[in-house]
């Protein structure tokens, strides 16, 4: 007993003392999908840098490796029901979802699904896309189970809890209990409740070899996450002016007449052409000018020869968590491409000031695959981090960062 | 208890006190004040004057009542009595919690001074020959001021530290104005660890801000600077020390660099307790600074009502600060209204007045000797602290660099082991009756906390509030779900912020939450 220890325990009832928030569903029942990758995390204590493909589980499991996303997503279910009794539960048969919820002490709702033993991506989509009356769906595993969730086009928002090898989506709560606590809270229908995150995952292939290379594949709506301070003194908005929007917002004003805008894959960049009324693309290399999208989707060599001759602009987004903001996901801003920009408008990285706080005083890193190219642009960059708002930080060529 | 006058007590079966306190915060459930209005209900009956009432024009005349609550005396100072024991603050708690706002004691002795009805009762516009005493007050801390700064000017008329930010930004824009570079000039750079009133002030004069981040050993760029820094250049708002508590000590070369590049260098001194009577802004070659007198000189901190800020200025950036300015002439002091290049005024008046008496009456109990000794008490308890905190399994303190007057300590460890996050550990330690405050945003420092002790906290206050970070700490080791279901000694449990984060909810008065929730 620890001192000033309650005698009632401290999960009996959620918040006894709050007031409901403004448009919540007054104790509405939530329901909440949960699909776990059972073999996800399996692969990171054996040492392999990830658990992708049937292979690298084998050879796991034969090291000795525990799979730990059973036990993770029960710890998530626990904090959600701890907070939010009674919230009702949907998930797949067996190590999939409705283990953990019943070692959390959940009575599941079972999707008709039949995943194969052992389970694979294709489970993990058909579990998504089975679970249309979700209003959350949480899901455990790392950066690949997130490819497979985005792979099913889930119609709710969803929530990553954090049980995989590489977590570098920004889908992912930072454990968890922060993913139950979160989804106990979370509110449907709010409008104001959700943001858009991007779903990044390294070429584990490559990352065995000892390289970084992350590639973004989507987005993903997930609740916005309103940090429950004490006696903070500044709120954010979703709204703020250091929103995708607000950096969006900025790049619109920066632009000047018959320059190129060469817009890098990411989120923040795809809030450039959704401002512009342009239909620019998520995952690809778009060209705009004067306000109108004047190529989407280009390849190097019709990039080069969009530049070549007209001064234009790299607008790029820092892809992952390492900071690398050329050469990843960008290929097709080749050193040739780069070059002509340097020479004309230069380039632009955006991101927001979590993001470079993040890198922790690190370099952004530029990996063209020519030291040529990466050295144009060695110095400091402006980052466009929100509307009439920047930061100039360092970026490097990452040759000289990375260990060979 | 010891000798003779303990013995008898020593039989008794008293158990030993824990050596935390078992505290309990007062719970009231107490309505708003203007709900418990009641038609017709008066503190005071006044009879009535006996004199013809004065026909006012209609259009001075209000067309109907204010809408005031309407109650007895005795249950007016029973709701106040009552919402201040709801409270923790420096006058009931150990209020070391609050990093970079230097919750440091008010000694009652100045309140005393104010609430005389000299000061109770100045009107704002009695004629100067009627007020002397008081605007001998305003010239005397405005001396006092421009010898801890080394600046040769102070304005005291701000009304918060974040308008004397603003008055410096306003001054920036006029002098830059004056020399025909103000649409050139449109840019301020300030710091991540800067108070984020720096980059709030400039942008809402217009400016756009560059950030410049913390390198790897916790100091802003100085390279960052250095391609930040042109034409187009107001100025560098910065803090010194950041927020971190890190002093940089290159800051002479940050204001070269700008002052090189046309610009002004504006120095932020919300941090300012630990350097009294130790280092300048002057000396330093900073051409603008400020002082929030609710931190540094001991004023009660106003919460979005009138505090005070001082701002000061070299002899070149004097005829642009804030007016009319108090002067004297060797016989009588006087406002000078008559001042072509000022910015104007910032608030209605001249300062606020209480406020100003509060921390004249500080200052002066002090004296210069007693200045500085604020400044190396504030410092050594804040090393104490860091010391007694730093020994905390899982507690850390990013940038292995000493600390000046607070700290931005992190739990990373410690959450990262247990899942518990630094809110939590907040409001857990509210449960022993203390403050707790993580930072500012962004959490550039991870699961951050912020603790300034000023001087004004004993050895034994310090060690309390060691005792209890640490007792919570090592709460989340073994029982991490116990942490995150606290409080459970307060007032409320836990409270939905997120109103605070949209303009459509958020109500900062009664009538602002009549017009948004109720009708």
């Amino acid at each position: 007993m620890t001192a000033g220890r309650p005698v009632t325990p401290a999960t009996a009832s959620p918040t006894p003392d709050a007031s409901p928030a403004p448009g919540a569903p007054g104790g509405a029942p939530l329901t909440i999908g949960l699909v776990v990758n059972p073999v996800a995390g399996v692969g990171g204590p054996a040492g392999l840098k990830g658990s992708d493909g049937a292979d690298v589980q084998r050879e796991a499991l034969a090291r000795g490796s525990r799979p730990r996303a059973a036990e993770r997503a029960a710890q998530a279910v626990r904090a959600l029901l701890a907070r939010r009794p009674g919230t009702r539960i949907l998930t797949v048969a067996g190590p999939m979802g409705e283990d953990s919820a019943r070692a959390a002490g959940a009575f599941p709702e079972l999707v008709r699904i039949a995943p194969g033993d052992p389970s694979s991506s294709k489970d993990t989509t058909a579990a998504v896309e089975a679970m249309r009356e979700a209003d959350l769906l949480l899901f455990a595993g790392g950066d690949g189970t997130a490819r497979d969730v985005l792979d099913g086009a889930p119609s709710c928002p969803v929530l990553g809890i954090p049980a995989g090898v590489k977590v570098y989506s920004g889908c992912f709560a930072v454990s968890p209990a922060a993913a139950g606590l979160t989804a106990a809270e979370f509110v449907p229908g709010d409008g104001r409740s959700t943001v858009e995150a991007e779903v990044v995952d390294l070429d584990e292939e490559v990352y065995r070899r000892g390289a970084v290379a992350p590639r973004l594949y989507g987005t993903l709506r997930v609740p916005a996450v309103r940090a429950r301070l004490s006696g903070r003194k500044v709120g954010s908005s979703s709204a703020g002016p250091g929103s995708a929007e607000g950096v969006a917002r900025e790049v619109v004003a920066r632009m000047r007449p018959g320059v190129r805008y060469v817009l890098g894959p990411g989120a923040t960049t795809a809030a450039v052409g959704r401002l512009l009324g342009s239909a620019t693309t998520l995952l690809g290399v778009d060209v705009i000018q004067d306000g109108e999208l004047i190529a989407a989707d280009v390849t190097e060599k019709e990039l080069l020869a969009l530049v070549d001759g007209h001064e234009s602009c790299a607008v790029v987004s820092v892809i992952g968590g390492q900071g690398f903001v050329l050469g990843r996901g960008n290929q097709q801003i080749s050193p040739a491409v780069l070059k002509k920009i340097m020479a004309s408008g230069g380039l632009v990285v955006l991101a927001t000031q979590q993001k470079l706080a993040g890198l922790a005083g690190r370099p952004l890193l530029a990996d063209t695959g020519d030291p040529e190219a990466d050295a144009l642009v060695e110095g400091h960059v402006s980052v466009i981090t929100g509307y009439r708002e920047s930061a100039m930080y360092r970026i490097r060529s990452a040759i000289e960062e990375l260990p060979a | 208890m010891s000798g003779h006058a303990g013995e008898p007590f020593a039989k008794l079966p008293v158990e030993p006190k824990p050596p935390l306190r078992r505290f309990h915060q007062a719970r009231w459930d107490e309505p708003i004040i203007f709900e418990q209005s009641r038609p017709g209900r008066r503190g005071i009956s006044v009879p009535a004057a006996g004199v013809p009432a004065v026909e006012l024009p209609g259009s001075v005349r209000r067309a109907e009542p204010p809408r005031l609550p309407e109650m007895g005396q005795l249950q007016v100072l029973r709701h106040y009595v009552r919402l201040s024991q709801e409270n923790l603050g420096v006058d009931n708690a150990i209020a070391v919690g609050q990093g970079t706002c230097t919750m440091k004691y008010s000694p009652k002795i100045n309140d005393r001074f104010v609430s005389d009805p000299k000061v109770a009762e100045l009107h704002p516009l009695q004629p100067e020959d009627t007020v002397q005493g008081t605007l001998e007050i305003y010239w005397q801390l405005e001396r006092i001021l421009t010898e801890v700064s080394g600046m040769h000017r102070v304005s005291l008329q701000p009304g918060s530290g974040s308008a004397a930010i603003y008055a410096n930004v306003a001054m920036i824009r006029a002098y830059h104005a004056s020399r025909g570079e103000g649409r050139q000039r449109d840019q301020v750079i300030t710091t991540m660890f800067s108070h984020p009133s720096n980059a709030a002030c400039a942008k809402t004069a217009g400016y756009e801000i560059i950030t410049l981040m913390p390198d790897a050993d916790g100091y802003p760029d100085i390279e960052a600077l250095r391609a930040a820094a042109g034409p187009r250049t107001a100025a560098l708002l910065i803090t010194n020390p950041e927020d971190t508590g890190i002093f940089n000590p290159r800051i002479a070369e940050f204001v070269d660099i700008v002052h090189r590049a046309g610009g002004l260098a504006c120095y932020d001194q919300a941090n300012a307790n630990g350097l009294l009577g130790i280092t300048r802004a002057a000396d330093a070659g900073f051409d603008l600074c400020h002082f929030n007198l609710h931190k540094t000189f001991s004023t009660p901190h106003a919460c979005g009502g009138p505090a005070a800020g001082a701002c000061g200025v070299s002899e070149a950036l004097a005829p642009f600060l804030p007016g009319p300015t108090v002067e004297f002439d060797g016989e009588r002091y006087y406002l000078d209204a008559d001042r072509p290049q000022s910015v104007g005024k910032i608030r209605p008046f001249i300062g606020v007045t209480p406020n100003v008496v509060r921390a004249y009456a500080w200052a002066m109990t002090l004296g210069a000797e007693g200045l500085r000794e604020v400044a190396e008490i504030a410092v050594l308890n804040n090393n104490y602290l860091m010391h007694k905190v730093l020994q905390i399994p899982g507690a850390s303190a990013p940038w292995d660099r000493r600390r000046v007057e607070q700290v931005r300590y992190s739990w990373q460890e410690l959450s990262e082991e247990t899942g518990v996050h630094s809110e939590e550990i907040g409001i857990r330690a509210a449960d022993f009756g203390v403050h707790y405050w993580t930072s500012h945003h962004p959490y550039v420092v991870p699961e951050p906390f912020t603790l300034e002790p000023t001087e004004a906290y004993s050895q034994e206050d310090l060690d309390e509030y060691a005792a209890i970070l640490a007792h919570v700490a090592d709460e989340a080791r073994r029982d991490p779900d116990f942490v995150k279901g606290a409080p459970y000694n307060q007032t409320v449990h836990k409270t939905d912020q997120t109103w605070l984060d949209d303009p459509k909810s958020w109500a900062v008065s009664w009538r602002a939450y009549v017009r948004k929730h109720l009708s």
